[in-house]
């Protein structure tokens, strides 16, 4: 019994977009009884769905929109249109994601006060910290299954991660083990565990890896009180003269525009979509940008310092064979400033198909030194980089000044500088996991520059003061009393972490909030 | 019978049925391009067979894997042998041929060594019509599931149940 909802029924919570963030909030809404409304730029796709085939994947899900770049990041010379390897779809880049599913360390969400002051850094403390955050992300590591946590065994090591593992170990590093991952492990009654087929970007066709799309967004329709409308994008969210949001305008399928009313309106198209129409929504009361008193709506956007290295050896590997994030070294997650560098990074196995391979592994690159790389493909092990970078104000969502989208609406530019720190950071990154492949005896490491964004975090932070950023502990706007920011884009700081997990936390604890909030009345 | 009667209309299906028997060597003649074994064949429709047969040895050259013979280049470049796309290539190909006689060379094909070929690409590696080739070899080579096995790789998996009781963790030589 999925619910339907009139266009002028103003008593809905209305969600924009159906990810980690916004598909979790809908359900755990709808599972205490209120009333919502999810829209969804892209189409419903489920396991069957999806493609064993990396590019007919990528041409199915990713989110293609108008998009431009600029800044020093590699990324903006290797793939100008496409900054972000997102999904435009329900259960938007949860299925694409890996499945790690990792807590941020206790200082991490202090960033400001654990590294002090950096120059050229934005940095800020979150107004929560670990312990408050402690009974949230029991509750996301539940609600995804994460291996490790709640009694749930790991995911055995396939012969990417038993790569890492040898040369980890061999450089004495500890904490070598198959990762946190959302990734069911063991069969239940009524689903499989993982079957080690790779393809786990491309959305998991046996439902092991934990999607929105195929878990809360169907939860969500089943207790009636969830309408999810996909093929709908999401334009403009409106405001009355009291300068409390009314409702979004959005276009359907056939780009037919609807107005839906609401009580109050929660934005979860992820750090480049969000701010975006929190700045295609600007008025004459709000000439800036909705919620953006700040002047931090857009800003400090956050990708995770990346990269990634591949080693080839001398006899085959298969890295492709099994879970894609396979593994995990977090030895070097730690705060240690003698490194260079302030925050931490994962090491985290990652294998690409050999279409991706051609396309990621030195984008730009021709010639014997690139194809006798790619000769060695099967032969190759490969890992990722994820750390901490540093919020920079410059590093920001604007509108474009030239550029539009198929509705005519400006299309977001995405600027990246690197920072200093990040630089460091990847730079000794690149060094360490060229050890960990030496050590198992590679014969030939590449330091892989980063791929287009799949982390997209910072863009309306979180602050304890409404100067300092776009919404309060609660993702609740500091301008705007019933407007939320749901996703990664209210992240004050990037952490080492891959940020799903944390971003399902903040959802059920903001569903928490909106729901008490709306039973007393006061949104 | 003759090749040009043979050979005519030959699809890509039919192409790629013929195998990965082909060896590198390619003749030029009748407006065909084709393998010296005959085990597959290629007839330019919009660009002139010199220019097809200069962007395909410039195609390898550009991603040279000696194991993927010819017919894989000249798939992943067939979709510029239609008539929009041609001029450019034409001219292209014809800027590629002048720099070659520049170097002392009769055209870009009649050069023997890969090295002196290379130099003459990275010197025009910045241009939008070798970053054309280039980029669109990126797919045009590399996702043709043909080439795969070439590589080891073995693309879709579900339908054959992944790989849990086939050999996702059976690495023997750590």
């Amino acid at each position: 019994m999925v619910a339907k909802y009139e266009l002028d029924d103003d008593s809905v919570v209305l969600i924009i977009g159906t990810g980690s963030g916004g598909g979790v909030l809908a359900n755990e809404l709808a599972q205490k009884g209120v009333k919502v409304v999810s829209l969804e730029a892209g189409g419903r796709y489920l396991p069957d769905d999806y493609l064993n085939d990396e590019w007919d994947s990528f041409a199915q899900l990713a989110w293609l929109d108008a998009r431009t770049t600029s800044g020093d990041w590699r990324v903006a010379k290797d793939f100008a249109g496409l900054p972000a390897w997102i999904v435009k779809a329900v259960g938007g880049t949860s299925i694409h994601w890996a499945g790690a599913s990792l807590r941020f360390q206790p200082h991490e969400w202090k960033a400001r006060s654990s590294y002090g002051h950096v120059t050229g850094a934005n940095l800020l403390d979150w107004p929560i910290d670990a312990a408050e955050m402690e009974p949230w992300y029991e509750k996301a590591e539940a609600k995804l299954g994460v291996t490790r946590t709640g009694g749930r065994p790991g995911l055995p090591g396939n012969n990417n991660y038993k790569i890492l593992e040898k040369g980890a170990l061999a450089l004495g590093y500890k904490e070598v083990h198959t990762g946190r991952m959302a990734i069911r492990s063991v069969d239940s009654e009524e689903q499989i565990a993982c079957q080690q087929t790779g393809f786990c970007f491309q959305g998991c066709k046996w439902g092991a890896k934990w999607s929105s799309a195929y878990t809360d967004i169907p939860a969500g329709e089943a207790t009636g009180n969830l309408e999810v409308r996909d093929r709908c994008h999401a334009l403009k969210i409106e405001h009355d003269d009291k300068g409390r949001v009314t409702g979004v305008l959005y276009a359907d399928k056939d780009g037919v525009q609807h107005l839906q009313k609401a009580r109050v309106v929660c934005v979860a198209g992820n750090s480049i979509e969000s701010p975006r129409i929190l700045l295609n929504s600007a008025s004459s009361m709000f000439p800036d940008g909705l919620a953006n008193s700040s002047g931090q709506v857009g800003r400090n956007y956050l990708r995770h310092v990346t990269g990634s290295v591949y080693g080839v050896f001398e006899k085959p590997v298969k890295m492709w064979r099994g879970t894609t994030m396979a593994g995990i070294v977090q030895d070097e997650a730690r705060l240690d400033p003698s490194r260079g560098f302030v925050g931490g990074y994962e090491l985290e196995t990652l294998s690409l198909g050999l279409p991706f391979m051609a396309a990621f592994l030195d984008p730009g690159g021709w010639g014997r030194s690139f194809t006798s790389a790619m000769d060695g493909y099967e032969n190759m092990a490969g890992m990722w980089i994820v750390g901490e970078d540093m919020p920079q104000e410059t590093n920001r969502v604007a509108l474009s000044a030239t550029e539009k989208d198929q509705f005519g609406l400006p299309a977001p530019n995405v600027h990246f500088d690197d920072h200093p720190n990040d630089v460091a950071m990847r730079n000794h990154a690149y060094a360490r996991g060229e050890a960990i492949y030496r050590a198992a005896g590679a014969t030939r490491t590449f330091p892989t520059p980063p791929y287009p964004s799949t982390h997209n975090l910072g863009t309306n932070r979180m602050s304890e003061k409404a100067r300092d950023g776009v919404v309060n502990r609660h993702g609740q706007s500091h301008d705007v009393p019933n407007l939320f920011v749901s996703d990664g884009s209210q992240f004050t700081s990037g952490a080492a972490e891959n940020p799903t997990l944390t971003i399902v936390a903040l959802a059920i604890r903001q569903a928490d909030f909106i729901a008490g909030e709306l039973a007393k009345n006061n949104l | 019978m003759t090749p040009s009667t043979e050979r005519r209309g030959l699809s890509r299906r039919q192409l790629m049925s013929r195998g990965l028997a082909a060896t590198a060597g390619m003749i030029i003649g009748g407006g065909f391009i084709a393998a010296s074994d005959a085990a597959w064949a290629y007839e330019a429709a919009a660009l002139k067979p010199e220019t097809m047969a200069t962007l395909v040895r410039m195609a390898r050259d550009i991603y040279p894997h000696d194991r993927i013979p010819d017919e894989f280049y000249v798939i992943a470049v067939k979709g510029y042998d239609a008539p929009e796309a041609a001029p450019e290539i034409e001219a292209g190909i014809s800027a590629l041929n002048a720099a070659a006689q520049g170097a002392g060379h009769a055209d870009y094909l009649s050069i023997g060594w890969e090295d002196d070929r290379v130099a003459l690409l990275r010197a025009m590696e910045n241009s939008a019509f070798f970053q054309k080739i280039r980029g669109g070899l990126v797919t045009g080579l590399y996702n043709q599931k043909a080439v795969w096995p070439i590589f080891g790789y073995e693309g879709e998996s579900f339908s054959k149940g992944g790989y849990l009781h086939r050999g996702f963790d059976d690495i023997n030589w750590l």
